[in-house]
């Protein structure tokens, strides 16, 4: 598809930013930061995954390859839409040949730029997404030609309505309930106005046939992450939580067909790794779940500390995690375009966010998933300025506690200014989990022992 | 089973005989030093000052001229911790928690009041922290906040401690922040509120602080102070009116940390 399209990613970088109209020298000073972060986190890890290299290589031109490419797509007829949310319908994006991109801001960079408009006690996700715009320093950004927001919480919905100053905004209607039959009525028909909307903006139609194809791609793209995060039970784990975590958030950037194909590649190789017991973490090692608000390019704060402390990560219940690709689209019982319409919506309301009231799926799945991924504690993350996960940690917290597994909430933003404490929070956790680790292993081995003179008498 | 006990303790005491753990605490304001075998064999306190490397190789040197023996392992503990290169590292809230132990078996929780953050931790019998709070990034809650209202009045931290145990009627501090905690104290002094209740005052919000995070976790007899703030009389008295318990107070509170990273040297976790 794209190779009878020309892509200049000869074009050097520089060139190709001020043509899409970056603050050029203001962007240099972002991206500058990228390359020592990204190897003290990412390359000083031992043991990676061949397959990884792909991701690496990625990242390391994030603002160079793959947005010439978009760009080239724009060029040649094809519309660019960008989304800040997992509610984000973006089969018909596929479907229409257009490009779907989640534009979430990971960087500590442009929130100052934000905060000369939005209120500083705002979630530093919503800041670091609008400041990238307002300030010309996302070359993905500069791509869009709509964006989708979603009625989620307050802080991106009024956003939203700020952001659309900048660029044609389109916001869908997610109700805040999700068992009703008016809710999901509600989002349905939401849902098929975001079809016409796309329609529209292209001018290409979304046939049944093109739609099947879409959902077809996004779902191989979930079962492809689903794949990754498998491998992840095994202990030894044979891929660190950060390395995931840069698949996952890649999985927003990437070509979806190219993703889903250098995903499945890693799969593999995970498989192959699990089947030798190889890992990256000794066996044993303590293994940590991180439940809470998603985390784009490029925070890695968290995994990078947890896993410095001696601990590995071994899944993340978030949006850049399972609440990403658990749920397939299911067209199997759909008899016309409304029902596969419906079959979308339906997938979606099944996301777990904290934005709905009640969400009590989610205590639940974050129970199950520690059981699944053998999760010796769980560490509770915050936006901070993030009411909705954060008030919802009480009610996680307790039915972890219920079930024995230890749970600790950290409450942080993008900067640097508290990594001493959550250093010394994050390892007396982990210390917490090796101690306690050790203490059932004495018991285990204490037990077996009387077993063994008991038997033996 | 006898032969058993008899052989283990036997080498124990060989173990601990001949080997030395150190337990290395680089705080924000000193670092100390503690030399254990079986038991305490000596120990040192110095300010951590520009570099906390060079103060924690000083206070090891310190300490080696007190004590000889082939060193088996160094643990260090404490905010400088990563920039000294020991065997091994531990956070501050899991070595105090095993100092805590080390001093009173009987200890279920910790208070520990630094300079630049404050804890409370549930431990079980074998000084293993079972739960933990800690203050957030500001400075309200810890020992800074008291530095800084006395430094403000002109006035020695011994001094402005002495005065708050003299208090009758403590003045009611409800800035949290020390920035605004500090103005407020200056314009209470300027409307003629004496400087004995504005310190008693400051304490006592240094305390509620400290009950709010007391309050998420919970504490259970008994209860140790630990940190550099346990030295100072009216916070320990400030603290024990707001919690309504009894604290129990390490001979060298600063020292706990220290004590608590050489054991878990020793010892493991
Ligand atoms: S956490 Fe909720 S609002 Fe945030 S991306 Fe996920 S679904 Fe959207
Ligand atoms: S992390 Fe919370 S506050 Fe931030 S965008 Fe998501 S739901 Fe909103």
């Amino acid at each position: 598809m794209t190779e009878t399209k020309k892509i200049r990613t000869d074009v050097d970088n520089e060139t190709f930013w001020r043509e899409v109209g970056l603050d050029v020298e203001r962007h240099d000073d972002l991206i500058k930061g990228l390359p020592p972060v990204f190897e003290s986190v990412f390359l000083t890890q031992k043991n990676r995954p061949e397959k990884i290299s792909y991701f690496d290589s990625f990242i390391q031109d994030l603002h160079g390859k793959r947005p010439k490419e978009v760009y080239d797509r724009k060029n040649n007829g094809d519309k660019v839409i960008g989304a800040f949310c997992a509610f984000f319908p973006e089969e018909f994006v596929h479907a229409t040949g257009a490009v779907p991109l989640v534009l979430c801001g990971g960087a500590e960079f442009p929130i100052a730029d934000a905060e000369k408009i939005l209120p500083r006690n705002t979630c530093p996700l919503i800041k670091s997404s609008f400041g990238f715009k307002i300030s010309n320093l996302c070359p993905y950004f500069q791509s869009a030609d709509l964006l989708v927001g979603e009625t989620t919480c307050g802080g991106k919905k009024k956003m939203y309505e700020l952001l659309g100053e900048y660029v044609p905004t389109h916001t869908l209607h997610l109700p805040h309930k999700k068992d009703e039959a008016l809710s999901r009525n509600l989002w349905f028909e939401e849902v098929k106005k975001f079809k016409g909307k796309v329609e529209e903006l292209t001018g290409r139609k979304v046939t049944d046939e093109k739609l099947l194809a879409a959902i077809d791609l996004a779902n191989r793209k979930r079962l492809a992450l689903a794949r990754v995060y498998n491998t992840r039970k095994a202990d030894p784990v044979p891929i660190s939580g950060k390395d995931v975590l840069l698949v996952m958030q890649l999985a927003l950037f990437d070509d979806a067909e190219r993703f889903v194909k250098k995903t499945n590649e890693l799969a593999e190789e995970l498989e192959a790794r699990v089947d030798r017991g190889e890992g990256v973490a000794a066996k044993g090692a303590p293994r940590v779940l991180i439940s809470g608000t998603p985390m784009t390019i490029p925070n890695w704060k968290l995994h990078d500390t947890i896993e410095k402390s001696g601990a590995v990560v071994v899944t993340e219940e978030s949006c850049t995690g399972t609440r990403y690709f658990t749920d397939l689209v299911d067209t199997s019982d759909a008899s016309s375009s409304d029902d596969l319409i419906r079959a979308m919506a339906e997938k979606y309301l099944h996301i777990n966010c904290a934005c709905f009231t009640p969400n009590n799926e989610r205590p639940v799945d974050v129970v199950r998933l520690a059981g699944e991924y053998k999760a010796d504690g769980v560490v509770y993350y915050v936006l901070q300025f993030c009411h909705e996960f954060n008030t919802e940690f009480a009610k996680v917290e307790r039915a972890l506690r219920a079930v024995g597994i230890p749970v600790i909430k950290i409450e942080t933003d993008y900067s640097d200014s508290d990594r001493g404490q959550l250093k010394t929070r994050i390892e007396t956790f982990v210390e917490m989990l090796k101690a306690s680790k050790a203490s059932k292993a004495a018991s285990v081995s204490k037990e077996a022992g009387i077993k063994a003179s008991a038997t033996g008498s | 089973m006898r032969i058993c006990l008899t052989i283990y303790t036997t080498e124990m005491i060989h173990r601990s005989m001949t080997k030395l753990f150190i337990g290395i605490d680089l705080g924000s304001t000193t670092v100390k030093a503690v030399v254990l075998n079986g038991q305490v064999l000596a120990s040192a306190i110095r300010p951590t000052g520009a570099n906390p490397r060079k103060a924690g190789e000083a206070v090891l040197e310190q300490i080696l001229e007190k004590s000889a023996g082939p060193i088996d392992k160094i643990v260090a503990t404490g905010y400088g911790r990563v920039s000294f290169s020991a065997d091994e590292i531990v956070s501050e809230i899991t070595a105090h928690a095993k100092g805590s132990n080390l001093l009173f078996p009987d200890a279920r929780t910790v208070i520990d009041i630094g300079g630049q953050d404050s804890k409370i931790t549930r431990i079980d019998d074998h000084g293993r922290v079972l739960d933990f709070a800690m203050n957030d990034r500001c400075a309200a809650g810890t020992g800074r906040f008291i530095e800084n209202t006395a430094k403000a009045l002109e006035v020695s931290l011994e001094e402005f401690s002495s005065k708050s145990l003299a208090s009758q009627t403590p003045a009611r501090i409800n800035s949290m922040c020390t920035v605004f905690a500090e103005s407020e104290v200056i314009s209470q002094i300027a409307q003629g509120t004496s400087i004995e209740d504005v310190s008693a005052g400051v304490h006592a919000s240094v305390a509620r602080r400290i009950k709010a995070m007391v309050e998420r976790i919970g504490v259970e007899d008994q209860v140790v102070f630990t940190g550099g703030a346990a030295k100072n009389p009216a916070m320990r008295k400030a603290l024990e009116e707001t919690l309504r318990v009894k604290l129990t107070l390490p001979k060298e509170p600063q020292l706990v940390g220290a004590l608590g990273a050489a054991a878990i040297g020793r010892d493991g976790y």
